[in-house]
């Protein structure tokens, strides 16, 4: 296989090294590989690569160019706030760290290109450079002349030069309207449960033999395997999970070799963690801890959701309690709920035909200012003063994403809000100051 | 310094060096008042008192707060140490790609935080690590200013702690703003830690220096975890985790509500970034209690506030904002206007009223004789002694130094006995006298707390409480009065150690139980030989009767002993502070006065302007009956009082029309004349500027419904 690469101009045992890190992605290193040519053979302008999370694109193209030691920058585009960062970084890693001070303050494109062109001509190279662009799909949210633009920049700056993108949203949804240029795309699959397991087994512990930890793998696939194919949460569970696997063996009650009894030991542990640490409820050190306690105090850490009570003000309950009724009745409801003699109202005649599904399925509504403290007067038992205390607890719970303010204009006058939280959380919420939630929400009647 | 100083100084004043005397807080307490010495020495009292107080809040605060930032801390040290440890461990080198992060869930009221953060940040600073950033949301509206405050505040400090070298610093400043990213962030990281490694001889910091490793963390702070974007916390997330190889970065998320909130915000690719643990702070309400504990239920200060007070400053605090800060506020007001408004306030405090007492002016002694607590213990006196308390101002002197020492007395009785009361009446079911201590303490202020029927039924079910139990709380109640040390304190722990200690003589229960026993049965024997009804009916009653009064085996006994002595010490020392002459001079009790201040009502004052300007404006021609408006007052007023009975739309044309009749009238223009009520150009003005005042003050809105129309954004009316 060596052999086939070798016309690529490339030392044979650098390549050799490269394919070693490379396990399972075989095919697509050659594919590049082959994309690239020889390092001074003029390459295509733009490559697009695609796939889902940990399906080693970003892997395969860092080790791919710093272990054949070409010349390369490469950017994330979260970090790259605004234009100007995206290419002082470029310049920055392509041609040192005097490069970025050509740049103007707050540079545009044809800056850009004009600072390339200028440095390309004092160190031209004779190989060909290369720019990866992580995460390009943000690169769409800025200018719109900037994804076209890297996609040809090879004519643009009059160099060998290529873009590699990568993203986790195929290129479908990449291209402009006006049309631009085709970048090559490369698609890079799902690993399989085998090229997992094989993954997974090389991260194996120093103290014990690579056999026990594959193992160990098997075992965690079979139980995991079915709802996660995330390599990094794998490999987070397997080595959280690690240690109490061979927990028999350094109490010397098993042997390394007999898997079914280690099997038979770290089953429950795995069935437990698919509950909480898969959703990260716990931190992995809390898990740690939970698993040396053993099942004398199962349950004492418990998870983030488990904490889902809070403690508030009386009225702030109250007014929590009045917007939840206000986003989720109709208001032409309300005047069978807080009136003392309303009339019967059925609910089928009473209501137009979008109303008669379920008002919890559609979600929160908007209600306006008035409309809450009308409720919160309605509902709360005492009499309580307009005071400003009372509305800047609207203000606060607005800070505490429990209620959320909705639409921007005549904010003065009348502002309209949104109730933000579960039925399940106003239901506890009502419990404590012994309100009969239910009685008063339309769907429930 | 006069009043006159005060009201001399302007702030327009040009130069700003003739502006020696600005008036300080005194020159406000003194300002106005007739007698200057008395309350400059008013002002010296409740500063010292104050400043006593502060501290002693400060230092409770420290302590509550001292476990979840020791556990804190903890924590941070231990996510360095596997960070410097690095590669070698396996365990560690699997969860190199998590950024630990502390979520520390703090309760809903977000200003109170900000001394905890501070706390945190200066405990960081002093014992881990210099590179410590806190961040609000309000800061960070998108990505790049949450970065350039995190770069500008780590890169800042640092180089405020570097200050030999000038130069750098202003490169540094120059850097910065050409890109904030995190990559200058590594830089400057590797260059200061290399500066530390290096082993140049740091002159500011040596003691730190030893327990700061090669490799500081930078932790950053999110004061307010819920208010920020979603987004942007999301996405400086993912940025730090690509550096998190070259930079120990550590987060702390301060948390309002639930720590659910982590996921709500977070998806799951960017919270499998962080290694999250969590920390629960003390709830609010726990905080409140041992604050109120720590300084209102104390004879160590002179200043109470009165039961209503006390139940304006808790109800606040429980309706509405559950800050701590705000009720320790709420209550240097009330110690600062009762200072201001009692002029007798100057014997209230703690080694010097007596000293003060003596010092009384002639018109404070005629105050004092006013006091109606005062007055009552005058009547109490032989006729002898009540001229002499009306005429001689020596002899009120004398006298009022005694008062002071029983009020003094009595204040050091009352708080052991009522937490006495408190412990045996906690644990009763239902809480007849209140879950919470400062609930028994606001009712004993307001009245004898034995005439309640809840201490009647309290004292009912103490009665019938189990031996182990009562006798736990009992041994509870005299730890408490161990620690005081009046006369009358120490006579009572006597006897509750006598009775004590009759509790614990089993032998003599059990002999005396099994005597109980053998009379229980000597009747029923008697009741099978007698079949005639009446004799049944007679044997039955007396039964009954022989069981109340037989059966009471010696527990039962010595229960009741005890609890009438505990009955009795309430009634002689839990009596309202009212019954106690001079109590006006330690308690404030002006609880409207204070609610007025911390709970205002804007809306309400408005409308009360609006309504009735008299109420502000003071000027006789605006007097008026209840409900209508003088058509001398102010245009808004009269515009105000129309729109008031309109609908939810008003016509703009009838309302001038309406207007310029009511404004004619008060011109004193002739009803029947031609141009009575006509509207010129003056009233129209007049009228347009009154109508954009109201939409000002929100009561008015412009409307597309209908032309000519404004819409009425209040409702009710006349």
């Amino acid at each position: 296989m060596a052999a086939q690469l070798q016309h690529l101009g490339y030392d044979d045992e650098k390549l050799q090294r490269v394919m070693e890190r490379l396990p399972c992605r075989d095919v697509q290193a050659r594919m590049l590989l082959a994309l690239m040519g020889e390092p001074e053979q003029c390459s295509y302008p733009s490559i697009f690569i695609y796939g889902h999370r940990t399906t080693g694109k970003s892997h395969v193209i860092h080790t791919l160019l710093k272990e054949l030691e070409l010349p390369y920058a490469t950017v994330s585009c979260v970090e790259c706030v605004s234009v100007g960062l995206l290419f002082e970084q470029v310049l920055l890693s392509l041609f040192g760290s005097d490069s970025a001070s050509l740049l103007s303050r707050s540079p545009s494109l044809s800056d850009f290109v004009r600072v390339y062109k200028q440095l390309c001509v004092q160190a031209s190279a004779k190989q060909t450079r290369y720019i990866v662009l992580d995460r390009v799909e943000l690169l769409r949210d800025m200018e719109a002349n900037l994804l076209p633009a890297f996609l040809r920049l090879q004519e643009l700056v009059d160099d060998n030069v290529t873009v590699i993108m990568l993203s986790e949203i195929v290129w479908d949804k990449f291209r402009p309207n006006t049309g631009c240029f085709e970048p090559l795309l490369l698609h890079f699959p799902d690993y399989s449960k085998g090229e997992l397991q094989q993954i997974l087994s090389e991260d194996s512990h120093p103290s014990y033999s690579p056999e026990l930890y594959s193992a160990f793998i098997n075992i965690l696939l079979g139980v995991f395997y079915s709802v996660c194919r995330d390599l990094r949460e794998l490999r987070h569970l397997a080595a959280l999970n690690f240690s109490k696997f061979v927990e028999p063996l350094e109490q010397g009650k098993v042997k390394e070799g007999d898997t079914h009894k280690l099997w038979r030991n770290i089953e429950p542990y795995l069935k437990k963690a698919m509950q909480t640490v898969y959703l990260r409820e716990l931190s992995s050190v809390q898990w740690e801890q939970q698993l040396q306690m053993e099942e004398k105090e199962a349950g004492a850490v418990r998870g983030l959701s488990a904490h889902a009570h809070v403690e508030l003000p009386y009225y702030s309950k109250f007014l929590l309690i009045a917007a939840y009724l206000g986003s989720y009745n109709p208001a032409r409801t309300d005047k069978r709920f807080f009136l003392k003699h309303h009339g019967k109202i059925k609910k089928t005649n009473f209501l137009k035909k979008h109303e008669k599904t379920s008002n919890h399925l559609l979600g929160p509504k908007p209600f306006p200012l008035d409309r809450l403290m009308a409720i919160f007067y309605s509902v709360v038992d005492s009499r309580v003063a307009p005071t400003a205390s009372v509305f800047s607890q609207i203000s606060s719970l607005v800070t505490l994403q429990l209620l959320i303010q909705v639409g921007h204009d005549d904010q003065l006058d009348a502002p309209k809000y949104k109730c933000a939280v579960s039925l399940d959380f106003i239901l506890a919420i009502s419990r404590t100051v012994s309100f009969d939630m239910v009685k008063y929400l339309y769907d429930f009647l | 310094m006069t009043s006159s100083v005060s009201k001399g100084c302007f702030v327009f004043k040009p130069s700003a060096k003739r502006r020696r005397n600005t008036p300080t807080v005194e020159d406000y307490f003194i300002h106005g008042s007739e007698d200057t010495e008395n309350s400059k020495l008013r002002f010296r009292n409740c500063q010292t008192l104050w400043e006593k107080m502060k501290a002693d809040t400060e230092l409770l605060q420290d302590e509550l707060n001292r476990k979840i930032l020791d556990s804190l801390l903890a924590f941070i040290r231990k996510s360095v140490s596997t960070f410097q440890r690095g590669t070698d461990d396996w365990a560690s080198r699997m969860r190199a790609h998590e950024i630990p992060t502390a979520a520390l869930v703090l309760g809903v009221n977000v200003p109170d935080h900000d001394m905890t953060f501070q706390c945190l940040a200066d405990q960081l600073q002093q014992s881990v690590t210099p590179f410590v950033v806190s961040v609000q949301a309000t800061e960070c509206a998108a990505l790049n200013h949450m970065m350039q405050r995190v770069l500008e505040r780590l890169i800042g400090t640092s180089v405020s702690v570097d200050n030999e070298e000038p130069e750098q610093r202003s490169t540094n400043v120059n850097q910065k703003r050409v890109h904030c990213s995190l990559i200058t962030l590594c830089n400057w990281y590797k260059t200061v830690t290399k500066k530390a490694a290096s082993g140049t001889p740091r002159k500011k910091r040596t003691s730190v220096g030893k327990d700061m490793q090669q490799h500081p963390p930078i932790v950053v702070i999110f004061k307010d975890l819920e208010a920020f974007n979603p987004k942007v916390l999301q996405d400086f997330i993912l940025i730090c985790s690509r550096y998190v190889e070259q930079l120990p970065l550590m987060f702390v998320f301060g948390i309002a509500t639930s720590p659910s909130t982590i996921q709500h915000m977070l998806p799951h690719s960017v919270s499998s970034l962080l290694g999250i643990e969590l920390f629960q702070s003390l709830s609010c309400t726990q905080h409140l209690a041992s604050v109120i504990d720590k300084v209102i239920l104390t004879s160590q200060f002179p200043f109470k506030p009165s039961g209503k007070v006390l139940q304006v400053l808790v109800s606040i605090f429980l309706y509405h904002d559950f800050s701590v800060r705000n009720f320790i506020k709420g209550l240097q007001l009330a110690l600062l206007e009762h200072f201001h408004s009692q002029p007798l306030s100057v014997l209230c405090c703690k080694k010097e009223a007596l000293v003060h007492a003596t010092e009384l002016s002639h018109r404070n002694v005629e105050r004092l004789q006013q006091l109606p607590s005062f007055m009552r213990y005058v009547e109490e006196q032989g006729p002898q002694e009540q001229v002499e308390l009306l005429t001689s101002d020596d002899h009120v002197k004398e006298v009022c130094q005694k008062l002071l020492k029983d009020l003094r007395k009595y204040h050091k009785n009352y708080y052991p006995i009522l937490r006495c009361l408190h412990i045996l009446t906690a644990s009763l079911p239902k809480y007849p006298l209140g879950k919470q201590i400062r609930e028994l303490h606001i009712s004993c202020l307001e009245k004898n707390v034995w005439e309640n029927e809840e201490y009647a039924s309290a004292m009912q079910l103490l009665r019938m409480m189990a031996k182990d139990e009562l006798t736990s709380a009992l041994q509870k109640c005299a730890e408490i009065l161990k620690s005081v040390k009046t006369k009358k304190m120490r006579a009572a722990l006597l006897q509750l150690d006598n009775l004590l200690a009759k509790f614990d003589q089993p032998g003599d229960l059990a002999a005396d139980e099994n005597a109980a026993g053998e009379d229980l049965t000597s009747p029923g024997k008697g009741l099978q030989k007698k079949t005639d009804l009446f004799q049944l009916q007679k044997t039955l009653l007396e039964m009954k009767k022989s069981r109340r009064t037989k059966t009471m085996s010696p527990f039962e006994i010595l229960r009741d002993q005890a609890l009438e002595f505990i009955d009795s010490l309430v009634r002689s020392h839990l009596a309202p502070p009212e019954s106690q002459p001079l109590y006006e001079v330690c308690y404030y009790s002006s609880s409207a006065v204070l609610r007025r201040h911390l709970n205002a009502t804007p809306r309400t004052s408005i409308q009360t302007a609006l309504s009735n300007p008299y109420h502000y404006l003071k000027n006789e021609n605006l007097r008026a009956e209840d409900g209508t408006v003088s058509n001398a007052a102010p245009d808004i007023c009269i515009v105000y009082k129309l729109h008031l009975e309109c609908g939810r739309l008003i016509n703009l044309y009838d309302w001038l029309e309406a207007y310029a009749t009511v404004v004619s009238a008060a011109e004193g223009k002739d009803p029947d004349s031609a141009d009575f009520g006509k509207v010129d150009e003056l009233k129209h003005a007049r009228f347009i500027q009154a109508v954009s005042e109201l939409e000002f003050l929100g009561f008015i809105k412009s409307t597309k419904q209908k032309t000519d129309h404004v819409s009425r954004l209040t409702w009710g009316g006349c």
